[in-house]
């Protein structure tokens, strides 16, 4: 297999252009997409596609989140792969209507005789814009039925699990933190934690419902996703420094959920500590806490703890940013009391 | 240009003052963004002053307005202070919203500017509702909806407008067509040349304003005002205009051509009014010269006072998410 180091924009543009020139289905659809001298798209993820594609498969729409999710399922029920884009994923809560009550349901409601393949991509993450360009959504969609919820957390895993959400049956929502993308014909945001990785031009999928194990360890388990992946490594660094070692478990696909990875960790450590971005109550966190502790209950030396985003919505300044977004420090302070509890 | 006889020289002088204020603001805010020394992002408004200006002179200062994610010039227009908002755009603890805004939130009760939207089109409705409030209340004020030519496309223009129609709310929507949305041509998302036009989907009037002109804005804005306040309800008002600056920081405006952007710039709304201040008013260049100088002295302090200022305390991040019970 070819490689070529990616930022994680990269990988994503990658996936997008093997996904189209593997199939006439997958077009995309959003906002600054394919100008000429223009954007491509909120993060320049689909720069340059729609001189190789054409405007008609890299499709250009007005400001109308509204249409542009609803021309998705749209189009999806008639059998296209569409690949619909918000600039930033706040903006997705203009057209919840046609992703909760729409997209996730039609293939219930009609028993199973239509379906709506279809990829719906969100940049998350706070990035001192404020309150309205920040959120993680991730739980908005995992409450909903029918939705599957992938969260890449580096550039490899985001071309295969893109490939494989364009190409499964139903709505997928596609998170990509703002601040993992990196720079390379995208916009580089000053505090990205990007890492550029090797990884290879071909086609290849990682298949949703997968979590990954990112480091082994035998005093607690460490779940985290995206952004908070990052931090949750560079906490079990440090961690390591003081004696303590900590399992690292990419929480890197939502929905539909594997509970096996998670479990036997939680089962060989029996401590588990969540790092989330997104706001602490009714995170994903929250559902992952109640599910293992449904399960490992007895296994279980402490309380399963989540370091998140308080309660409040997304400061802008960026010293209150830097309090609101969970970092390394919470992440080792909260660890160091678990296994001292 | 409209002649600016209709107008008391005191109110011109004003209008050219306040739009020289926004455009040294504007100017010295992007002078400190490539130095570094902005935090987040930033939307500027140079180009398009003569629309705030006209139509926050024509305000009573119990209206209230509602803006953008560009809303700088909104809110200086509206007499708000620079320091508070260039402290808050560097997201200091002076800032008009205590740093917890920045510059898509631009906010400042005291001038009726209420929360600035980073939702593109989201204000429609919210200003409609605003309206519906005072004619409920039964009182003359009145409720502005500042956005742009792209927000015209999402389906929040269409359900403020049409409630705001069948309503008579006091309401003006000012469009501010300055061509584009982000990167995208706004000739290339609508099939009509004037938004205005679509008023009448509505029922209401629509006007088409040169938005280079602060007169000409001024005018419609008055007109609305007064039918708005009268019971007679909302107005659509398109003023053309033009973004000098990129869409957001950094953004080179590669979608636009140099020539296009020099055609417009030779129609700066702040060299004409000058113009016409000097030919029709008769005002001494010293003065305008003078009035210059006072503003960018306003915006050098300013920006000094916001450099100054010391960064929020880390326990502002839980206040303010709940209102308490009085
Ligand atoms: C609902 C929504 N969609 C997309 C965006 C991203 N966005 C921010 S500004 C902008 C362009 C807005 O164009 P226009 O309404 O003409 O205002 P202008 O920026 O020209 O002042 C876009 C697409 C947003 N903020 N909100
Ligand atoms: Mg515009």
């Amino acid at each position: 297999m070819s490689t070529r180091e990616m930022t994680m924009v990269e990988a994503l543009r990658d996936g997008l252009r093997v996904a189209m020139l593997s199939d006439p289905a997958v077009f995309l659809i959003g906002e600054d997409l394919g100008i000429p001298g223009g954007f491509g798209g909120g993060f320049t993820v689909t720069l340059g596609l729609s001189d190789e594609f054409g405007h008609a498969r890299v499709m250009d729409t007005p400001i109308s989140e509204i249409a542009i999710v609803g021309a998705a399922v749209g189009a999806a029920l008639v059998g296209m792969r569409p690949v619909a884009e918000m600039q930033y994923g706040d903006f997705v809560f203009c057209a919840m209507d046609q992703v909760v009550n729409q997209a996730a349901k039609m293939h219930y409601m009609s028993n199973g005789q239509v379906s709506v393949p279809m990829v719906l991509r969100l940049p998350v993450g706070a990035s001192a814009r404020g309150a309205q360009h920040a959120q993680s959504t991730e739980a908005w969609f995992m409450h909903t039925p029918g939705l599957k919820v992938v969260c890449p957390s580096n550039p490899y895993d985001a071309k295969g699990l893109l490939l494989a959400a364009i190409r499964d049956n139903n709505p997928v929502v596609f998170l990509e933190h703002k601040l993992l993308y990196g720079g390379k014909g995208g916009r580089k945001e000053s505090s990205s934690a990007a890492k550029v990785v090797s990884v290879p031009e071909e086609d290849y999928e990682i298949p949703l419902g997968t979590v990954a194990v990112k480091r082994q360890g035998s005093d607690l388990t460490l779940l985290a996703n995206m952004l908070m992946l990052h931090r949750a490594m560079d906490a079990a660094q440090e961690l390591d420094q003081q004696g303590v070692h900590a399992e690292v478990i990419d929480m890197r696909c939502l929905v539909p959920l594997d509970m096996q990875p998670l479990i036997a960790s939680a089962q060989k450590t029996g401590r588990v500590l969540i790092v989330e971005e997104d706001n602490l109550t009714g995170g994903w966190g929250a559902e992952v806490a109640a599910r293992l502790s449904e399960a490992v209950f007895f296994h279980l030396d402490a309380p399963i703890t989540r370091v998140a985003a308080p309660d409040t919505p997304a400061p802008t300044a960026p010293v209150l940013e830097h309090e609101y977004v969970p970092s390394v420090q919470r992440v080792v302070a909260a660890a160091l009391k678990l296994v001292a509890g | 240009m409209t002649g600016s006889d209709n107008f008391p020289l005191e109110t011109a002088r004003e209008m050219y003052r306040r739009m020289v204020l926004i455009r040294r603001f504007e100017d010295h805010l992007y002078a400190l963004f490539l130095q570094g020394a902005v935090p987040g992002t930033l939307h500027q408004y140079q180009g398009q002053e003569a629309v705030a200006v006209g139509v926050c002179i024509a305000l009573r200062p119990d209206d209230v307005i509602f803006s953008t994610h560009r809303p700088v010039g909104h809110l200086l227009a509206r007499g708000s202070s620079p320091r508070g908002i260039a402290a808050e755009i560097m997201g200091k603890a002076t800032g008009c919203a205590g740093g917890k805004g920045g510059q898509m939130h631009l906010t400042d009760v005291t001038v009726g500017a209420m929360p600035s939207n980073a939702i593109v089109g989201a204000n429609i409705p919210i200003a409609t509702g605003a309206a519906l409030a005072f004619q409920l209340r039964g009182q003359d004020r009145v409720a502005v909806s500042f956005f742009g030519d792209g927000a015209s496309n999402i389906g929040a223009f269409h359900e403020g407008i049409n409630l705001a129609a069948v309503k008579n709310a006091p309401v003006i929507f000012v469009c501010e067509n300055n061509q584009y949305g982000a990167s995208t041509a706004i000739s290339s998302m609508l099939r009509i040349t004037d938004i205005a036009d679509r008023a009448a989907a509505y029922g209401i009037p629509g006007r088409v304003v040169d938005g280079m002109d602060v007169l000409a804005v001024h005018h419609a804005v008055l007109e609305a005002v007064e039918r708005a306040r009268q019971g007679n309800g909302p107005t659509l008002l398109e003023c053309k205009t033009y973004r000098y600056a990129g869409h957001s920081r950094g953004d080179p405006g590669g979608y636009r051509t140099r020539d296009e952007v020099q055609r417009w710039r030779e129609r700066d709304p702040i060299s004409h009014m000058r113009a016409l201040l000097i030919t029709e008013r008769g005002m001494a260049e010293e003065e305008l010269i003078s009035i210059e100088n006072a503003c960018q002295s306003e915006v050098e302090e300013a920006v000094e006072f916001a450099r100054n200022s010391p960064e929020p305390g880390i326990e502002e991040t839980y206040l303010h998410v709940f209102k308490e019970r009085q």
